[in-house]
């Protein structure tokens, strides 16, 4: 049997395995994790007609530099990801939402993500990796997941086997961009004098560079605390907005501690954790509050246009 | 037995037991924590107790808040539940390069090391929750005399195994974790095993914690 596989020859900025995540452990201290945009996800995984829940190869910023060796293999990139392909002396300009097949020795660079944070490479095989708690997700702070809970290194090989039949499919997808985050009040929302109350929906803030996998720290109108500073700790959630003592949020992302003890302004509305995650440093946003039905309505149709982008994969 | 029950975005049910961080209060929070979690409902994605709080996230696309309010005000409360109980030894020790903090304490609570030590040591301390990283334990309650405010400006780095104070609690780093404790020492003991899929946690909530203080030496010959 002749073994397929990728070596890695630039691992990247912050590249790891990710898949839907793991659910039921936050009680000991390990947060939910998976993939930072869900829908690039779905999307990705679907043009190779792999099942939901298949691992896939999530990159931030600069994507990694891979050759592959092995039997033709299919694989598609989702996100808004310049890419390019190296076949024997030919290069080839990438087009994301499209098989594309590997054959042995080509090389993939996926160069950047343009005005986003995360894009995605999926695979038409399985990958040889290791499941904790019954995810591929990487966690690197607790070290948690496949590949030892540690991003991808240069010159590390990925095995991939059973490669899928190759086909040819693709999609007409443009990621659109978010301005207003939808939020739902906090448990403390009065923790804050009116005008603060007022100017965390009037003001802009804008995301800064201490924003990865685990949170998104924002900066404008410093929003005062007039009750307490600090709450007793509690647990966290995905979407939860903190305000440490000086005043500017935190949004809790896939990665999240699982307890914080600072009070809770607002918690962003499940259907907006794609795009919000796709925000680079320097973006500005404004939130804007929703209330439970409406943000259960704005769900909804998330997961319908999700299924309609799927249903257009040609 | 739950004061209120509120929404925490569109994803979660906010479970508020009161405002006082005490055993009876977390016992509560515990045994529904366990309760739900072994009747094992549909669509449930966590379960996070704290000292007086239970949140219980769902997953939009498979149930919604009525629903699981339902679910947690209708349920049926075993008293006495498998709470962990044991009773765990922690090696620690307080020699200079491990206790980050303690010439800070000594100002902070104008005490001698030695008094801060030997009242730090002469109590058990309950586990009231697990959590902010994989394992950490938040322990109660320490002696009134030890109460100290966390750190001004917190440290990037705290190292694993490091045992930290802050007003009422004490903690365990599990992994090398940014922190704003005040540090009186290190423990060789592994406290989290990611390997250990079962039971990755040494201490659970509803456990009781002492600490044995320990010499360099010894702590270095510790995992020999």
């Amino acid at each position: 049997m002749s073994e397929n596989f990728f070596k890695v020859i630039r691992a990247g900025i912050n590249t790891t395995f990710q898949d839907l995540g793991r659910s039921n452990l936050n009680h000991i201290g390990i947060p939910i994790s998976g993939v930072m945009d869900k829908r690039n996800y779905i999307i990705a995984n679907k043009i190779l007609q792999n099942v939901p829940s298949h691992p896939i190869i999530e990159f931030a910023y600069q994507g990694p530099r891979l050759v592959y060796y092995g039997e033709p293999l299919n694989i598609s990139v989702s996100g808004d990801v310049k890419f390019k392909i190296f076949k024997n002396k030919n290069e080839i300009e990438g087009k994301c939402y499209e098989i594309i097949t590997l054959e042995d020795h080509d090389e993939i660079d996926l160069i950047s993500t343009n005005k986003s944070v995360y894009g995605y490479l999926a695979i038409g095989a399985d990958l040889n990796i290791d499941y904790q708690w019954k995810s591929c997700s990487i966690n690197t702070k607790a070290n948690i997941g496949s590949n030892n809970g540690k991003k991808l290194q240069d010159s590390q090989k990925i095995e991939v086997s059973k490669i899928k039949e190759l086909s040819r499919r693709k999609l007409d997808y443009i990621n659109s961009k978010i301005e207003n985050i939808r939020v739902i009040k906090g448990t403390n929302f009065h923790y804050f004098s009116k005008e603060s109350q007022a100017n965390f929906f009037k003001k802009e803030y804008s995301v800064t560079k201490l924003t990865d996998r685990m949170g998104m720290r924002l900066e404008g109108q410093r929003l005062d605390n007039i009750i307490n500073t600090n709450i007793k700790s509690e647990g966290l959630v995905k979407g939860v907005i903190q305000i440490p003592a000086d005043g500017n949020p935190i949004i809790m992302l896939a990665d999240h501690g699982t307890i914080g003890g600072y009070p809770k302004i607002a918690t962003v509305i499940s259907a907006d954790f794609d795009k919000l995650s796709q925000l680079t440093p320097g973006s500005k946003i404004k939130f804007k509050e929703v209330n439970l039905k409406d943000a259960e309505t704005i769900f909804k149709l998330y997961e319908m246009e999700t299924n309609n982008i799927i249903s257009k994969i040609l | 037995m739950i004061k209120n029950i509120s929404n925490l975005g569109d994803a979660a049910v906010y479970c508020d037991f009161g405002d006082e961080v005490n055993k009876e209060i977390n016992s509560k929070v515990i045994n529904y924590f366990q309760n739900l979690k072994d009747f094992k409902f549909e669509g449930i994605t966590n379960l996070t107790p704290s000292y007086n709080k239970l949140i219980v996230s769902f997953d939009l696309s498979v149930t919604n808040f009525e629903k699981t309010k339902k679910i947690i005000e209708n349920l049926e409360i075993k008293k006495n539940h498998s709470i962990s109980k044991k009773k765990i030894q922690i090696p620690i020790c307080c020699e200079k390069e491990y206790a980050l903090d303690l010439k800070k304490l000594e100002k902070k609570l104008n005490k001698p090391t030695d008094e801060i030590l030997e009242t730090f040591f002469s109590k058990e301390y309950f586990c009231y929750m697990t959590g902010f990283i994989a394992g950490m334990p938040f322990l109660g309650d320490i002696d009134k005399n030890l109460h100290a405010k966390r750190l001004e400006t917190p440290r990037v780095k705290v190292p694993k195994g490091s045992i930290g104070l802050t007003e009422q609690f004490c903690n365990i780093y599990t992994f090398e974790s940014p922190g704003g404790w005040n540090i009186i020492g290190n423990t060789p003991l592994n406290v989290f095993d990611s390997l250990n899929e079962d039971n990755p946690n040494l201490i659970n909530p509803g456990d009781t914690v002492s600490f044995i203080k320990i010499n360099k030496e010894k702590y270095k010959n510790y995992n020999e």
